[in-house]
């Protein structure tokens, strides 16, 4: 059977049909799921795509995370279901508790989009177990509010515990602390990242097709049984 | 307003009582005469709602009064090929163009340069939020957009006040709608100063069936206004800042722009395409400058004509507000829906689920009459189609300036040029990093290229190509471009000049040119020789779009583009619509693999008036444009659409501002290669490498396609000259003359912009 995966839209989300197109293109089953309805109908694993949802009036993801299907991702998450957080879907993540740290305006105070090089740093999380560790690899960046931040006890314990799962290379784009720019949660079923996976998936739109390793990543981890912590 | 009655609304019936009272009409911009005009239609003197309305309404913005009568060439000079693509034309919110497969597109570009002198970020950020809604109004999912600009000059205090407001507004705005924004323009010029141009451009696509218009038929249907309540920003912005010059020392009418919330857009975007999808529409019209009262008159107008509104039932932001703010009210993000009684419920219930506010107005009639009542009393009974179509019709006075003969006299040809392959190094190096031709992505970095996932080329690619349908890879190429300084010195060859450069690139991408967008953006219409400059541009892309055989689907005029009494350069940007049937094989301006030839295709003449070297080394405008050759234009883009299809073009790249340099140096940083180019014998150096004349393209070949591509440029009639190999090193070599390496060059390009504005 194929393995589904939700994709959850909020208002103001943007990069929901790119992220099912990601899904598709990997071989799995993607499936909308809509912020109203606290239901996951039966998927497998979640991605929170992109986007401004609410507008990011308020904060970023502020909102979304009272999102009646959030309580449903949450509680899944915390199950060990797989969760990709991606861009807005990782600024909700952090909201929401699953993700530590938050992400705050860019160093430059401008919206940056630009094609990315990013060291894949752990590759036990169920979004990363095809990539070979040390990997770079070219995501698209586009955010204006990307920047990585936590306590210094937070930061240590993601470094001490591998839990730094993208860092940026070449250049750090936002200012993110220790140049990170994806995490997961102890178990590594829960990822967050601020580049764009699915924006990197065909030769004809994106820089690389890179991201479609981090869907492959999780149609492995499924099938294959659990990612352990 | 200085009328009222007992409850303070001035109604119809009062307005027949009071025959005699005086009305502003001219604080409202009317003339005398249409105020008379205004009373012959009536039969009586107008309430204040209907003067309100009248006075938008017949606005320069919204009436295309000065330019209606040289408009309308664009209809009659049309050839069979370009109407026969053209499914909607001239006159709906956007033009819709056939693409095949049983796909249609509507682009347009429109202009949002007062707002944005005002007040940069939300003036820039309104005029994508209204060029979308046009878009979407025809039926259309929004596929991108672009963005024409011209500042004053680069280091210019005015410039550092507006442009970093309105790169942040396009910004703020296109990326929270999840709009890819795939081109546009950066230009500077004096002219500007204190005028700056903010022009957006949006494409969208949908199936044939789908496409709607905006008109009210079905008596009974009912009107229904839906989106972001009605408040107090951008009353009268219409009239007061788009048809007006500002002056110093008069009096300030500055509270007008309006404010945006692209989150709303973004629901309003979602909410329309499922409720039009659901087939609950019979017509559609979105809110823009004039509000409630363009959208009522409009949709009046073009359908059964009678149409009956109860402005009680508008959502309010600001519950103080009068009638004639409610129907002048230029709040963004609202739409209005003709909609069948049967579907109401179904209608407000796909509103609801996007947490879309929407109000049922009123309904179709047979009446012949707009009515709009408020608290009970009728505040406005006229014929729509007075308001909406049958606006006054100016013949204005024009003159070829008396400055155009000296202008055209002082050829660049005494203009100091480059002597030895030292100076011509420093010219290229000063040339890329002027600001017209320094690199751009400071600002274009800012703006969401990828979102939607279907854009193939962005800038800073010769045109922006977007995949329309992921199962066949039907796409589109769009192209916008105007070098206004060619304009100034002969309006009609300039014009098509614009019009050239936007179909090569488009061309140069590998598609075909399909159908024009323009935006004319011009002077004072009450200066003659603005009005000639006008007319004139205005004939030459008529003749030109003739001759290339693609339509003008629609477009926008926007006058009054001044400082005092000095105009800027006439600026009509044109935007070229073209279709790829196949996007995967587009053609990037990226050279890649050493030992590929380098051809530069077309005929290089003597050609430095108006050219950014002469600007930008001499501070120079004077002489004549370079040759308009619209033959060679169509035969170039022939052979460039045929060798990309037939997979030939390794790259390619249009000649036109900064000439054959900068386009080298481009596809050199593009590709971060370098390449070793011996100058033909038969050219001067510098007339090669910074001659702007047209209908001309740098292309890259494998060596073993050398036959076929040169017995290609013949059959099309096109001159060519083989002018060196992509090499694996970091330098751009001129045989002969000198070398600069790749760092240099980009360092020389780049950091001119964040030396300005970071």
């Amino acid at each position: 059977m194929t393995t589904k995966i939700g994709v959850v839209t909020f208002p103001g989300t943007l990069d929901d049909a790119d992220a099912a197109r990601a899904v598709e293109l990997a071989g799995g089953q993607a499936v909308s799921l809509w912020h109203a309805d606290a239901n996951l109908h039966e998927v497998d694993a979640v991605i929170l795509p992109g986007g401004f949802s609410y507008g990011d009036y308020l904060r970023c993801g502020a909102i979304s995370r009272f999102a009646p299907v959030m309580t449903e991702v949450i509680s899944a998450a915390n199950a060990g279901m797989p969760v990709l957080g991606i861009c807005n879907g990782f600024q909700i993540l952090c909201e929401s508790g699953l993700l530590p740290g938050a992400l705050t305006r860019n160093e430059s105070l401008h919206f940056i989009c630009r094609d990315q090089v990013l060291r894949v740093e752990n590759t036990d999380t169920s979004w990363t177990s095809q990539f070979d560790e040390g990997a770079e690899i070219v995501i698209p960046l586009k955010n204006g509010e990307g920047r990585f931040v936590a306590d210094v006890e937070t930061l240590k314990r993601l470094e001490d515990e591998n839990r730094v799962v993208f860092r940026y290379r070449e250049v750090n784009p936002n200012g993110s602390k220790n140049d990170i720019a994806g995490i997961c949660n102890d178990v590594g079923n829960v990822v967050g990242l601020m580049p764009h996976p699915e924006h990197a998936i065909e030769e004809l739109t994106g820089p690389s097709e890179d991201g479609l390793d981090l869907i492959s990543s999780v149609l492995h981890t499924l099938a294959g049984g659990r990612v352990s912590a | 307003m200085t009328t009222a009655t007992k409850t303070g609304i001035d109604t119809v019936s009062q307005a027949t009582a009071t025959p005699d009272e005086a009305q502003p009409h001219r604080e409202l911009g009317l003339t005398d005469d249409e105020y008379e005009q205004i009373k012959k239609i009536l039969g009586r003197r107008p309430t204040n709602s209907e003067l309100a309305m009248y006075s938008v309404m017949w606005s320069e913005h919204c009436s295309y009064k000065s330019s209606k009568v040289h408009l309308k060439q664009f209809g009659e000079k049309q050839s069979d090929a370009g109407r026969k693509a053209m499914l909607v034309g001239i006159g709906e919110n956007a033009g819709v163009v056939d693409i095949g497969d049983g796909w249609a597109v509507t682009f347009k570009v429109e202009s949002h340069n007062h707002p944005s002198y005002i007040e940069p970020y939300q003036g820039a950020a309104t005029g994508i939020g209204g060029i979308v809604r046009d878009i979407l109004s025809m039926g259309a999912r929004p596929l991108a957009v672009m963005d024409p600009l011209r500042f004053g000059p680069a280091d210019g205090n005015d410039t550092k006040r507006v442009l970093p407001g309105i790169v942040a507004g396009i910004g703020g705005y296109g990326n929270c709608l999840g709009l890819p924004n795939i081109g546009g323009e950066i230009v500077f010029d004096a002219s500007y100063a204190g005028n700056p141009l903010v022009n957006a451009l949006c494409i969208g696509a949908m199936r044939h069936e789908d496409v709607h218009l905006a008109s009210a038929k079905g008596v009974g249907n009912r009107v229904i206004l839906y989106g972001a309540r009605t408040g107090g920003d951008g009353i009268g912005g219409v009239s007061v800042l788009a048809s007006e010059t500002f002056s110093e020392g008069g009096p300030t009418k500055r509270p007008a722009v309006q404010v945006g919330d692209p989150f709303m857009e973004k629901l309003l975007i979602e909410c329309t395409l499922e409720v039009l999808h659901a087939g609950l529409v019979e017509g559609i019209q979105d809110l823009g400058g004039a509000g409630i009262s363009c959208a009522t008159s409009e949709l009046a107008s073009n359908g059964d004509g009678g149409m009956h509104v109860v402005l009680d039932h508008v959502p309010l932001r600001d519950s103080s507000l009068s009638p004639e703010e409610i129907l002048m009210s230029e709040s963004q993000e609202r739409m209005c829906a003709i909609v069948a009684p049967q579907n109401v419920a179904e209608f407000l219930a796909i509103c609801k689920k996007w947490d879309v506010e929407a109000a049922d107005l009123g309904e179709v009639t047979t009446s012949g009459r707009l009515t709009v009542e408020w608290r009970g009393e009728q505040i406005v009974n006229v014929p729509p189609r007075s308001v909406a179509h049958d606006g006054p019709v100016l013949e204005r006075p024009l003159a070829r300036p008396e400055w155009q003969d000296a202008l055209i006299a002082d050829s660049s040809s005494n203009l100091k040029r480059p002597q030895s392959a030292e100076e011509l190094r420093e010219t290229l190096l000063a040339m890329v990093a002027s600001p017209n031709l320094a690199d751009k992505s400071l600002v274009t970095d800012q703006y969401d290229r990828y979102v939607q996932g279907n854009t193939v080329l962005a800038q800073p690619e010769d045109a922006g190509v977007v995949r329309i349908d992921e199962n066949t890879n039907l796409g589109v190429a769009l192209a916008t471009d105007c070098n206004a300084r060619f304009v100034q010195l002969d309006p009609y060859i300039g014009a098509q000049l614009a019009l050239a450069e936007a179909y090569r690139n488009v061309a140069a991408t590998g598609a075909t040119p399909l159908a024009v967008t323009d935006c004319l953006n011009f002077g004072s219409p009450e200066d003659p020789s603005v009005m000639w400059q006008f007319s004139e541009a205005v004939r030459g892309l008529a003749d030109g779009c003739l001759e290339l055989e693609v339509p003008v689907t629609g477009g926008n005029v926007s006058f009054y583009n001044q400082t005092g009494t000095t105009p800027i350069l006439p600026t009509p940007v044109v935007g070229v619509l073209g279709v790829l049937d196949d996007v995967t094989k587009r053609t990037s301006m990226a050279w890649k693999d050493a030992g590929d030839l380098i051809y530069l295709v077309g005929s290089t003449r003597d050609e430095l008036d108006g050219s950014e070297w002469a600007q930008v080394i001499h501070g120079h405008l004077g002489g004549v444009p370079p040759k308009l050759d619209l033959t060679a234009e169509r035969e170039l883009a022939k052979f460039l659409v045929g060798a990309g299809r037939n997979g030939k073009l390794v790259a390619a790249h249009d000649v036109s501002q900064g000439g054959v340099a900068q386009t080298l140096v481009e596809m050199a940083l593009r590709a971060n290669v370098g390449a070793h180019i011996t100058l033909p014998n038969d050219v001067e150096p510098f007339v090669l490498l910074f001659s702007e004349s047209a209908a001309r393209a740098v292309t890259v070949i494998h060596p073993q396609d050398k036959d076929v591509f040169e017995s290609a440029c013949v059959r099309h009639g096109l001159e060519f000259a083989d002018i060196g190999t992509v090499d694996s090193g970091n330098e751009l070599t001129f045989a002969g003359q000198f070398a600069v390496s790749i760092d240099e060059l980009r360092a020389a390009h780049v950091g001119t912009f964040p030396a300005l504005f970071g």
